[in-house]
């Protein structure tokens, strides 16, 4: 069985976000990238169902030189290859270009028999690339999965939406993972030596037969206009209480149209 | 260290390599998991047994035990990247770092280098894995800078060994389920695996102690402990055997002391810009900043020194007055750190809710094991002078 795990390099949450201010997207080159916090989850799924039976953990990345360390750490965590998309074109892109180039890398693949993604990413935040690549590769799509089992030509997944279900899906499938599925393991340094050994692909937007012009920026359906930053967190407002403070807090709740 | 740091203002970090970098991270990642949440209870409260064997398998997990040794599951990293891996544990706390320094070069490395592939087989993969835990018993209650004046005894009894005598200060000794024990022998000094259930075998805890609390201290008591022929290292005899042990050990902590200090400073710089004084951030005084300026440079100073003896020790260039050198500077130097951080904390920095006392009292140990401050003095003076002034 073949899996790939869909890796993001996002900006380290710790960090502070930028823009580029030529084109409003996210700055990549001014701060630590790592592998997106939950993308994690589903390295780990993976390499549990590799643990447990016959499976080979593919990592699949998009991205600039340097998201190539998302798909390292994912060789370091025990996956077995990683192929990365890398084409000055992509700058830009947003969900809709994303899908059709990781539907392209994953059919460059070939014969994949589940991909596994965490629930969304750490810094777009959008959750529907596994949706829409679920639909330009004609797969079942499980999403915001809690547990997953895979049986003979099929997954069993608990799905943690607005209510819990158990959903069967045939192979091949897609499945997006929540924080909930397991506690991602740290690379061993044996796993840290070994990935430098392990063959990682390098994939441009011609060698998967994606036209450039159907990607990056200017083939976005949306565009950030512009960028304010977040104010300053101002020094909260502390009530005494002199027998009065509820009536305080009330009042403070209503002035700031809370109740 | 990492660039992300107002610590790093030399850059240091690049002059790690990939690998090294990931290690570096894993281990920090560890230490902020798995130690900082508890550091403060352990030394409260002291380590208990289950939790030295529950650190000891997450720590093998990941491959911090003897991972700068090769096969018997060991990593096999290079040097500089276990002295990083000292680095980060010991700024969760140094008796952490004793622990795994210990077990990895201490007793794993002795049997390492010197046991018999029979004796390998048996101990290293558990020990590797955390499964097994190991000590080593050098120093004696009346005899620290100088083991050759040892009492622990080794006669022979037909084929058999039998061992009488006392060890003191031993990390790990309680919980250990093999000891390498230093004896006299008709031939000079020997080392035996000692499987701590042997019959004459005991190792009482040594309590009430103001400093490496995380971590267990021990005398080991052997009362007539029969071994087999087989029991002995018999790759060497005298003291090159625990003085070569020692050497590695004290490698790590070359590395490891600058951990301590980077995670007071780190505290240290934290308090002083959110403590108000007079009206004003403490940091913004000019004698904080004197302070603050000073130990950051002699912490990057610090690893720059434990770099360059690291890549020595990767080229197998590293002499043992060089190591003298770095335990020397950087450990006198992580306590003079600790202590100035304590000052900026004020009443604070005597608590546990901030890390600079617990990391000073631990630096204490530091200064004086594996090799006093003293004793390393010395051995540069010799170094310098060509004339012994210890022996």
């Amino acid at each position: 069985m073949k899996i790939v795990a869909l890796v993001k390099h996002v900006p380290d949450a710790a960090a502070d976000r930028t823009f580029n201010e030529a084109d409003h997207t996210t700055d990549r080159t001014n701060v630590d990238g790592i592998l997106s916090e939950l993308d994690e989850y589903a390295v780990e799924a993976a390499l549990k169902i590799a643990e447990s039976g016959d499976a080979e953990v593919v990592a699949l990345t998009m991205g600039p030189d340097a998201a190539l360390d998302a798909v390292k750490r994912a060789l370091q965590m025990g996956a077995d290859s990683g192929a990365h998309v890398a084409d000055d074109a992509l700058h830009g892109s947003d969900a809709v270009a994303t899908s059709a180039v990781l539907a392209a890398a994953i059919q460059k693949i070939g014969d994949v028999d589940l991909i596994l993604t965490g629930m969304a990413s750490t810094d777009g935040g959008m959750s529907v690339v596994p949706a829409m690549l679920a639909e330009r590769l004609g797969l079942a799509h499980v999403g915001f999965v809690g547990e997953l089992n895979v049986e003979a030509g099929s997954v069993r997944a608990r799905r943690d939406a607005d209510v819990t279900e158990t959903v069967e899906a045939a192979l091949p499938a897609i499945v997006s993972v929540t924080d909930q599925i397991n506690e991602p393991r740290y690379p061993s340094f044996k796993g840290i030596m070994a990935a430098k050994k392990k063959p990682v692909e390098t994939w441009s937007l011609a060698d998967l037969g994606v036209d450039a012009g159907t990607v990056g920026l200017a083939a976005a359906w949306t565009t950030v206009e512009t960028v304010t930053k977040r104010p300053e967190r101002t020094q909260g407002e502390i009530v005494t209480d002199e027998g009065d403070g509820g009536a305080k807090l009330v009042e403070f709740l209503a002035g700031q149209k809370f109740v | 260290m990492t660039g992300t740091s107002p610590l790093d203002l030399l850059k240091v970090d690049h002059l790690l390599d990939d690998e090294e970098t990931a290690i570096q991270e894993t281990v920090r990642r560890f230490v902020d998991d798995h130690v900082r949440p508890h550091i403060a209870g352990w030394y409260e409260d002291g380590l208990s047994p289950e939790t030295v064997r529950e650190v000891a398998r997450a720590a093998g997990k990941l491959g911090l035990l003897g991972m700068h040794l090769t096969g018997y599951g060991c990593a096999g990293t290079n040097a500089v990247s276990y002295g990083l891996a000292c680095l980060e544990l010991e700024a969760g706390d140094s008796g952490l770092r004793s622990l795994v320094s210990v077990q990895g070069s201490l007793a794993m490395y002795a049997i390492w280098r010197f046991g018999s592939e029979e004796q390998k087989q048996r101990w290293l993969p558990g020990m590797a894995a955390g499964e097994l835990i190991g000590c080593f018993g050098l120093t004696e209650p009346d005899f620290g800078s100088n083991p050759a004046g040892m009492r622990t005894r080794a006669r022979r009894d037909g084929s058999d060994w039998v061992l009488d005598g006392t060890k003191m200060w031993i990390t790990n000794g309680t919980v250990a389920d093999v000891a390498v024990v230093w004896a006299q022998t008709d031939d000079g000094i020997r080392g035996f695996a000692v499987p701590t259930d042997t019959p004459g075998f005991s190792a009482p805890t040594i309590g009430r102690k103001l400093s490496l609390r995380a971590s267990v201290t021990s005398e080991l008591v052997l009362d007539g402990v029969r071994l087999p022929a087989d029991a002995v290292l018999p790759d060497v005899t005298g003291l090159r055997g625990p003085l070569s042990c020692l050497n590695e050990a004290r490698f790590g902590i070359v590395f490891g002391a600058l951990g301590a200090a980077r995670d007071c400073l780190q505290a240290t710089l934290e308090y002083a810009s959110d403590r108000e004084v007079f009206d004003r951030p403490l940091s913004s005084f000019q004698l904080t900043q004197a302070k603050l300026a000073d130990m950051a440079l002699e912490l990057q100073k610090g690893f720059l020194l434990a770099m360059h003896l690291g890549r020595l020790k990767d080229s197998h260039r590293l002499e043992h007055r060089q190591v003298s050198l770095g335990k020397l500077n950087n450990v006198r130097e992580a306590l003079g750190i600790a202590r100035e951080c304590r000052t900026i904390l004020g009443a604070s920095g005597i608590t546990l809710e901030y890390p600079v006392l617990r990391h000073a009292n631990n630096l204490e140990s530091v200064l004086t094991y594996e090799g006093t401050s003293e004793i390393h003095q010395l051995v540069i003076g010799q170094a310098l002078t060509g004339s012994p002034a210890f022996s």
